[in-house]
């Protein structure tokens, strides 16, 4: 069987460079056409109604004034009299017309009679919420015993609510219909398998589907699928027999398109004299809408304590499902358990990285934890500068460092890739994969010019369609391992059947020629060899075209990495204003094919991260059920100036580089929420037991009156 | 958006007999009247645009008196060197509005009678955001945002940051209406609703702001405004002061809250407490409890009662130019 792997470093041209992405001018100067951009002739717009209560039933729906009016093409019901609505913002019927403005009037002009019905929207005081769904209880050692007899125990009570992806460029789609082939622009995720839940829903079969989402402005895990407004959009569609585009409004984004479950948890830890991690026992909760949400994996990343009992609350709210946001249930079961690890380390008196160096062992990747802990210190003079919590100068302003540690997964998923090789040297690569704005184009670019020793300009990658081998959706950080290995494959494969034709041009066997540097020669004697155009032309008058398969053969891709993040903050303590100074991210993720693209990624984690520490949250109305900061004034991202100085380290080299290539998209931000927590703990003394870090919660901790019940 | 009529009047007389109209509203920079309309939470018949209205706009420096007309816009006041070098403080002011749109676009008559951003009546439910037994949605629902001085049933904060500062400097409000031009204090431009269909300003129907004029010369002045991000956002409390006499000494103090009530707060107790004062930290910290003394947080504000006493202070220690 043939042999797939990575070029030995000194012969790598490609892999682990730093070009540009190869989509930056058209994404910058406007002229890349975002789904969201696509205007075809005769185009309607689509707008949504929804339920303005959290909770209702439908008693009477009258469309007919909206019908009647001027530019007015489909009035669609979409849940009609009797429904039983369960959260604000879901959807009840939708409008297409000839303009973005009449849809809007339309909306206005359907009337709707609600029974309105009783809610719950705040799960913090789970006591009170009706359907409260307690999970089965899981113990390991015996954690009653070990407390017992610990050294040094602490007990919080710690939290963060629900918050919103926010994609810049909300969820929606271009719908077009000719005849019974429909072709839909989709800001996505998943341009392979949408096809197939767009068709079984609208009841045509799924080859008459077309996807396409050749750029797109951000999902972060809540884009996987056609969603109720793809469907409403293709029907729209369909009964108008025009084209329809439909992507919500700005409250619409916020409040049903996408949001990370919130988690509570009232945790106990304890350590023996050496400062060893002995005991655990967490009692978590939280919600992730209607549909509860499942249990956070704690303890996180020191999963192998050794007497632990944990038990978990789902709680339902009247408030959209949850969906997945970078690294689910990552960052807040990092928040919880980092935050009590950095209280008990405060405890026994040690310094947090000592303390987290002390139990590695309990990890599942401790040489790679001690080494990134050494570094990120260093990155961050810590030994230098940290100090133990308390005030230490004479200022309302104080200053603190935290620490915090995270794994993630990251294997790539199922992908195929055409590779092409035409007569002329042409190279092309055909991947039904898309490129959701972390360079995906850019880097199976690289992969195919490294194999074939060509140039970026060189090569041609489509994607963003289904009408190219199936490739998995962009989600788990799966996507670059598994285009890579995908597109490697069929590359050395297609590269290894021109070689077949070379090889007698050059007095040689096909195994001993290379292809570097747009050149073919035998390996180890460049003068026997011939440029790529000349080599391609061998192949005769039809172009090579193979298939690469993820997975496959060869070692070409694995999982599971590790990182650590320095916070530095800035805490005023008499306004309970926290500002991140400094962020210090190191990072590993295997072999690393752009190492500006990989950097990007994580300063991408760490501006995400800020954002969730000190801003974002949902606010839910506890009085009408709605979300009251469904917007972006008071829904806040964290802005340029806010964002602090960003210092990332990626770990290369020998133990990394040749456990082949692992995804990178998630893991960067799991650790800010608790490295952030920590630096302010560290700087004003107390821990602020819930994120977002807002004033409120700072000077509450600071006055002891913290947090949850 | 609903449809509605719109007028381009070339003077003040024309402008306000179209404003005499029922359901006609005036229209500045359009950075907040635009947005309440296509949010539906406002509805007009007609704009009134006074864009084009002659004398509305420009700056003026005349011995200590400072005149700016309504119309110029924020930016154009933070590009007049002489009016920020006579007021800092404007500087500071202007410079919160962290974005060049809404500086380029935004007015000062605009800022000065901007709408609340209470998130109740920002989605539709009022102004008092009452419902309809008459419970309020501010006081049993989420005000993290909203006064620590409520008025009546008004718990929505005024959110200029105009306003403290030409109130703490006892500046003018010129007004023309049909019976010709009238003066107040900018104070008493505002007003806490206590009904349903009332405003938060004293304008009358037909009334336009023609200009604000403050006395700049005998005073030395500070804005200190609480955000919790640097980039665009609203600030969560903001004090301005003035204090006339020189060095350390203060021979009158005003203090001026915002985003603390419906109207800009006027905290005269903490104000006098310091007239005729030497300040030091402790008569300034002694201002700044007297200044919050008579404060009535709502359930999820009292950390805003902590903010104003650090404003106060701040405000204070700049204007006198000394360490607090
Ligand atoms: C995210 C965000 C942050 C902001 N932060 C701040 C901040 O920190 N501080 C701050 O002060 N502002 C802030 N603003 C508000 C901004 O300053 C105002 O939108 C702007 O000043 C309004 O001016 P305008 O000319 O556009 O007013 P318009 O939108 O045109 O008018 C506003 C209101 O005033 C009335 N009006 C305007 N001019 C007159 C007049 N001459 N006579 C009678 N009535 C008149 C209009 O009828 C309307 O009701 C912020 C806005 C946003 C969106
Ligand atoms: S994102 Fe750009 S276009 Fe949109 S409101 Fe802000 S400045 Fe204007």
């Amino acid at each position: 069987m043939a042999d797939y792997s990575w070029p030995e470093a000194d012969r790598r041209a490609q892999i682990g460079a730093r070009p540009a992405r190869l989509d930056g001018p058209v994404k910058s100067t406007g002229f890349a056409k975002y789904p969201s951009d696509q205007n075809p002739r005769g185009l309607l717009a689509a707008k949504i109604l929804t339920c303005p209560h959290a909770h209702a039933r439908i008693v009477r729906i009258d469309t007919s004034a909206a019908e009647a009016m001027a530019g007015v093409r489909v009035v669609h019901v979409i849940q009609g009299e009797g429904s039983e609505i369960q959260w604000a913002g879901d959807e009840v019927a939708a409008v297409a017309a000839v303009t973005e403005d009449v849809a809007r009037d339309a909306l206005r002009a359907i009337q709707v009679d609600y029974e309105v019905l009783p809610h719950f929207v705040t799960e913090e005081d789970r006591d009170q919420a009706p359907g409260a769904r307690e999970a089965g209880e899981r113990a390991e050692g015996d954690p009653d015993a070990a407390f017992a007899t610990a050294h040094r125990t602490v007990e919080r009570t710690l939290g963060m609510p629900q918050m919103a992806h926010m994609c810049l460029e909300p969820h929606g789609q271009v719908c077009s219909w000719d005849g019974d082939e429909l072709e839909v622009d989709a800001s996505t995720q998943a341009v392979s398998t949408l096809a197939g839940q767009f068709a079984t829903e609208l009841g045509v079969p799924a080859s008459q589907v077309r996807i396409r989402t050749e750029y797109m402005g951000g999902g972060f895990g809540s884009k996987f699928s056609p969603d109720r407004w793809g469907i409403v959009g293709a029907e729209l569609a369909r009964k108008a027999g025009a084209p329809v585009k439909l992507f919500l409004e700005r409250d619409q984004e916020v409040t049903v398109a996408g949001s990370r479950p919130s988690a509570f948890a009232r945790i106990r830890a304890a350590a023996d004299e050496q400062g060893k991690l002995v005991a655990w026992d967490s009692d978590s909760w939280g919600s992730g809408g209607l549909p509860g949400t499942g249990q956070t994996p704690l303890p996180y990343v020191f999963s192998r304590l050794p007497n632990r009992r944990t038990r978990h609350t789902s709680v339902p709210t009247n408030l959209a499902g949850s969906r997945a946001w970078r690294a689910p249930n990552h960052p807040q079961a990092c928040f919880l358990t980092m935050a009590v690890l950095d209280d008990l380390a405060d405890e026994l008196g040690l310094d947090p990285i000592d303390f987290l160096e002390r139990n590695l062992d309990l990890t599942g990747r401790p040489d790679t934890y001690r080494e990134q802990l050494t570094i990120a210190a260093g990155m961050a003079s810590w030994k230098e500068r940290w100090q133990p919590r308390g005030r230490r100068r004479e200022s309302a302003v104080q200053r603190g460092l935290g620490v915090s540690v995270h794994t993630w997964g990251g294997r790539g998923h199922s992908s195929n890739c055409d590779v092409t090789v035409h007569p002329d040297g042409a190279v092309e690569a055909r991947i039904g994969s898309q490129d959701i704005g972390t360079g995906t184009r850019t880097i199976v670019a690289q992969v195919l010019a490294e194999t074939f020793g060509l140039e970026l300009h060189q090569v041609r990658v489509s994607l963003g369609d289904n009408v190219y081998p199936q490739s998995g959706p962009s989600g788990g950080s799966s996507t670059v391992g598994g285009v890579t290995a995908s597109t490697r494959r069929a590359a050395q494969d297609a590269l290894r059947e021109v070689l077949v034709h070379v090889a007698p041009r050059l007095e040689a066997e096909p195994e001993q020629l290379v292809a570097e540097g747009g050149r073919v020669f035998v390996d180890g004697d460049s003068s026997r060899g011939i440029p790529w155009p000349e080599a391609a032309a061998q192949i005769g008058g039809a172009p090579i075209s193979v298939q690469g398969r993820n997975p496959g053969p060869g070692r070409l891709i694995s999982s599971g990495v590790g990182g650590v993040q320095i916070a530095e903050v800035e805490v005023d303590t008499e306004t309970g204003v926290v500002h991140v100074e400094r962020m210090i991210a190191v990072q590993d993720c295997g072999l690393i094919i752009n190492r500006r693209l990989a950097e990007s990624q994580v300063y991408g984690g760490l501006i995400m991260g800020v954002g969730y520490a000190l801003y974002e949250e949902w606010i839910p109305d506890p009085v009408s059920g709605r979300l009251l900061n469904a917007d972006m004034e008071f829904y806040k991202l964290a802005g340029l100036v806010d964002v602090g100085s960003l210092e990332v380290h990626m770990m290369t080299g020998p133990g990394y580089d040749e456990r082949g290539v692992i995804g990178l998209g998630e893991p960067p931000v799991i650790s800010p929420g608790a490295a952030i927590s920590n630096a302010v703990a560290n700087a004003i003394g107390v821990r602020v037991p819930y994120l977002p870090l807002t004033p409120d919660r700072v000077l509450d901790a600071l006055a002891g009156r913290g947090g949850p019940a | 958006m609903r449809p509605f009529g719109y007028a381009a009047p070339a003077t003040v007389e024309q402008a306000v007999g179209l404003l005499a109209a029922e359901g006609s509203e005036a229209l500045a920079g359009g950075t907040d009247l635009l947005s309440l309309l296509k949010d539906d939470v406002e509805r007009v018949d007609r704009l009134v645009a006074l864009r084009g209205v002659a004398g509305l706009s420009g700056i003026e420096l005349d011995g200590g008196m400072l005149r700016i007309g309504a119309m110029t816009t924020l930016q154009e006041l933070r590009d007049h060197d002489g009016a920020i070098a006579a007021l800092p403080a404007l500087a500071v002011a202007i410079d919160g509005v962290a974005s060049p749109q809404l500086r380029e676009m935004g007015t000062v008559g605009g800022d000065l009678l901007q709408r609340p951003r209470c998130w109740y009546y920002r989605r539709g439910f009022g102004l008092l955001a009452l419902t309809e037994d008459g419970r309020s949605m501010v006081a049993e629902g989420d005000n993290r945002y909203h006064a620590i001085f409520p008025i009546g049933q008004a718990r929505f904060v005024n959110p200029s940051s105009l306003a403290p500062l030409l109130v703490a400097l006892g500046a003018e409000a010129v007004v023309h209406g049909p019976a010709g031009e009238r003066r107040l204090p900018v104070e008493a431009l505002y007003q806490a609703p206590q009904t349903a269909g009332e405003r938060e300003n004293t304008l009358a129907p037909g009334e336009l702001l023609a200009g604000v004029e403050a006395n700049v010369d005998a005073s030395r002045s500070a804005v200190y405004e609480i955000r919790q991000r640097r980039s665009l956002d609203w600030p969560l409390m903001a004090a301005a002061v003035t204090l006339t006499g020189s060095g350390s000494r203060a021979e009158r103090a005003r203090i001026v809250l915002g985003h603390a009530a419906p109207t800009p707060h006027v905290a005269a107790a903490a104000g006098d407490l310091l007239s005729g004062q030497e300040l030091t930290p402790e008569t300034v910290a002694a201002a700044a409890d007297a200044a919050v003394e008579d404060a009535r947080p709502l359930s999820g504000n009292r950390y805003k009662v902590q903010l104003a006493r650090t404003a106060v202070r701040r405000a204070l220690g700049q204007a006198a130019g000394m360490e607090i």
